[in-house]
């Protein structure tokens, strides 16, 4: 089907020039040192086999990964001109917003999978409970997803790659921290904050639990930013 | 092939193009001639659905570039002004890339087939980044081929290539122009005549001619141009030439030579004969100026010129 060839080809085009600049080894390697980092600190200061805090660090970690992650996506085929390229040839504007949200996705979840083997080693040497496990690192997946939606959103909307990735750190740390704010304003408007933040939704995968809402809440603010992205990508028509 | 009806287009309160109406025959090679600025960058981008009009229609192919622009984009193959390349990549991995989301069905077989037409086969595992200028504007047109459209739109194809690329890029048009629709943009008049059968000149944003390269210099030559070289100049032979009617300007330029601009098609000749035997100026030569494209452009582009000849 030429929809899925077109999402394909672009995910494909996105993720090999990751690997062609020298981002994606320094994203990568960052994170992996920073996360083994967290690991072994945390595995000797507990002494338990569980990545539960370990979760919890990673989410941050995640919030200054993703926006570097997405930052030039759409903003660097502004800025050269080869969007004017995507967008003539039979291509729509949301395959387009698709493929590229799709090779972020790649890289992030490969990033992800090279921290397997912190489980490994905690099967090793403890009893670790794997439906925490495997709960934490779906909702880190989800979580992360989400952050790269934003940033998306973030890099449909200049030509400068540095404005995109700090308009994109801003966008997802607001989202992050929004929940405080209720705290002053009082419901319903304090509920709907706190349905809002991206924090609020993490803590229980990071205990294990997977809950629908959750997934269903990731899924929205994804789902949510790639429109937002589309739209602005199709803006320049109404200009 | 191209039907272009009352296209306007405003960004925001700035008037990019007004009113622009053409069409552009199966098979024609046709030449959009203008000054930097003049509209025509906007009027592809309007053609290939990159932008939407403000008011007026756009046909590719029989299909509306606004309603139906998926279907346009199928069969138009697009050169913008900025060739659109990503420099890390190699040129065959780019075409290939390109191939697949236009559609194309054999992909290797088809980037090589338009390597060769575009003579970028000998570089075709470089990175494109490292190409010359004219390697890659060759690439960016081999990009347009892939999937062989009915269609091509040109921005400046031959813009900032030296003269030999300048030539290759000009042979290589001439030969596609010999199975495919081409509209071209260029501000070198030159280019237009040697590559183009028709040529739009547009101006400001609006289209202010429409001719073959030939015919629009024969429609402008009768009598429009005249060269008088007198043997005593003063400063009363502009007053008196001027009070001819039918001359529009006169241009001293010294050392008794003038140049008289006469309105269209109205041979001024005789008038200046007499008037020169009469004030006894020394007639020493009068003769018809044929005019190049380069000056009917400046006279059809050019405000002043065009307010006279209306007054």
């Amino acid at each position: 089907m030429q929809v899925m060839r077109n999402i394909f080809a672009i995910a494909r085009r996105e993720l090999e020039s990751y690997f062609v600049s020298p981002i994606a080894y320094v994203v990568t390697a960052a994170f992996l040192f920073i996360s083994g980092y967290f690991f072994t600190f945390i595995l000797f200061y507990t002494r338990q086999a569980t990545m539960r805090y370990l979760f919890g660090n990673l989410s941050i970690i995640a919030l200054f990964v993703a926006p570097i992650l997405t930052m030039r996506l759409l903003s660097e085929e502004k800025r050269s001109g080869t969007i004017e390229l995507l967008l003539t040839s039979p291509v729509r504007d949301w395959e387009v917003v698709l493929g590229k949200y799709l090779a972020s996705l790649g890289l992030f979840t490969l990033m992800l999978a090279l921290t397997f083997y912190y489980p490994i080693i905690l099967e090793m040497f403890g009893n670790p409970d794997k439906g925490a496990i495997f709960a934490g690192y779906l909702g880190l997946w989800l979580y992360g997803a989400a952050l790269l939606g934003v940033g998306v959103l973030a890099s449909s909307l200049t030509q400068n790659q540095i404005i995109a990735a700090v308009v994109g750190f801003g966008l997802v740390l607001i989202l992050w921290v929004c929940d405080a704010a209720g705290d002053f304003t009082g419901a319903p408007l304090s509920n709907f904050l706190r349905y809002l933040s991206l924090s609020n939704h993490y803590f229980d995968f990071s205990k294990g639990i997977v809950d629908t809402k959750d997934v269903v809440y990731y899924i929205s603010v994804i789902a949510g930013a790639l429109f937002l992205s589309t739209l602005s990508l199709s803006s320049r028509r109404w200009s | 092939m191209i039907e272009v009806r009352g296209l306007t287009k405003y960004y925001g309160d700035v008037k990019a193009i007004e009113d622009v109406t053409f069409t552009v025959e199966k098979g024609e090679v046709v030449g959009f001639l203008g000054p930097n600025g003049a509209g025509k960058t906007t009027t592809m981008r309007i053609l290939t659905a990159y932008l939407a009009p403000t008011s007026g229609t756009a046909k590719v192919a029989g299909y509306d570039v606004f309603y139906d622009s998926l279907e346009v984009r199928k069969r138009i193959g697009y050169l913008p002004e900025t060739v659109p390349l990503y420099p890390e990549m190699s040129v065959r991995s780019y075409l290939e890339f390109m191939a697949h989301i236009r559609g194309v069905e054999k992909v290797k077989s088809r980037v090589q087939e338009v390597m060769e037409i575009c003579n970028v086969d000998d570089v075709a595992d470089s990175r494109i980044g490292k190409l010359s200028k004219g390697y890659r504007q060759r690439v960016g047109l081999a990009q347009a081929l892939l999937h062989n459209p009915e269609v091509l739109i040109l921005d400046e194809p031959t813009i900032g290539l030296d003269p030999k690329q300048i030539i290759e890029v000009r042979e290589l048009i001439k030969r596609l122009g010999e199975d495919h629709t081409i509209l071209l943009s260029t501000h070198i008049l030159p280019e237009a005549s040697q590559t183009c059968e028709r040529v739009l000149i547009i101006n400001e944003g609006r289209l202010v001619a429409e001719d073959t390269p030939q015919r629009l210099t024969a429609r402008l030559e009768g009598g429009e141009r005249v060269f008088l070289q007198v043997g005593r100049p003063s400063p009363e032979v502009v007053t008196k030439l001027k009070e001819i009617p039918g001359i529009i300007a006169v241009d001293d330029k010294g050392q008794g030579r003038y140049e008289i601009l006469c309105k269209t098609g109205e041979d001024r000749r005789p008038e200046i004969a007499r008037v020169a035997v009469e004030g006894g100026w020394e007639l020493l030569e009068l003769r018809l100026e044929a005019m190049s494209l380069e000056e009917i452009f400046l006279r059809l582009t050019t405000k002043e010129v065009e307010d006279a000849g209306h007054a």
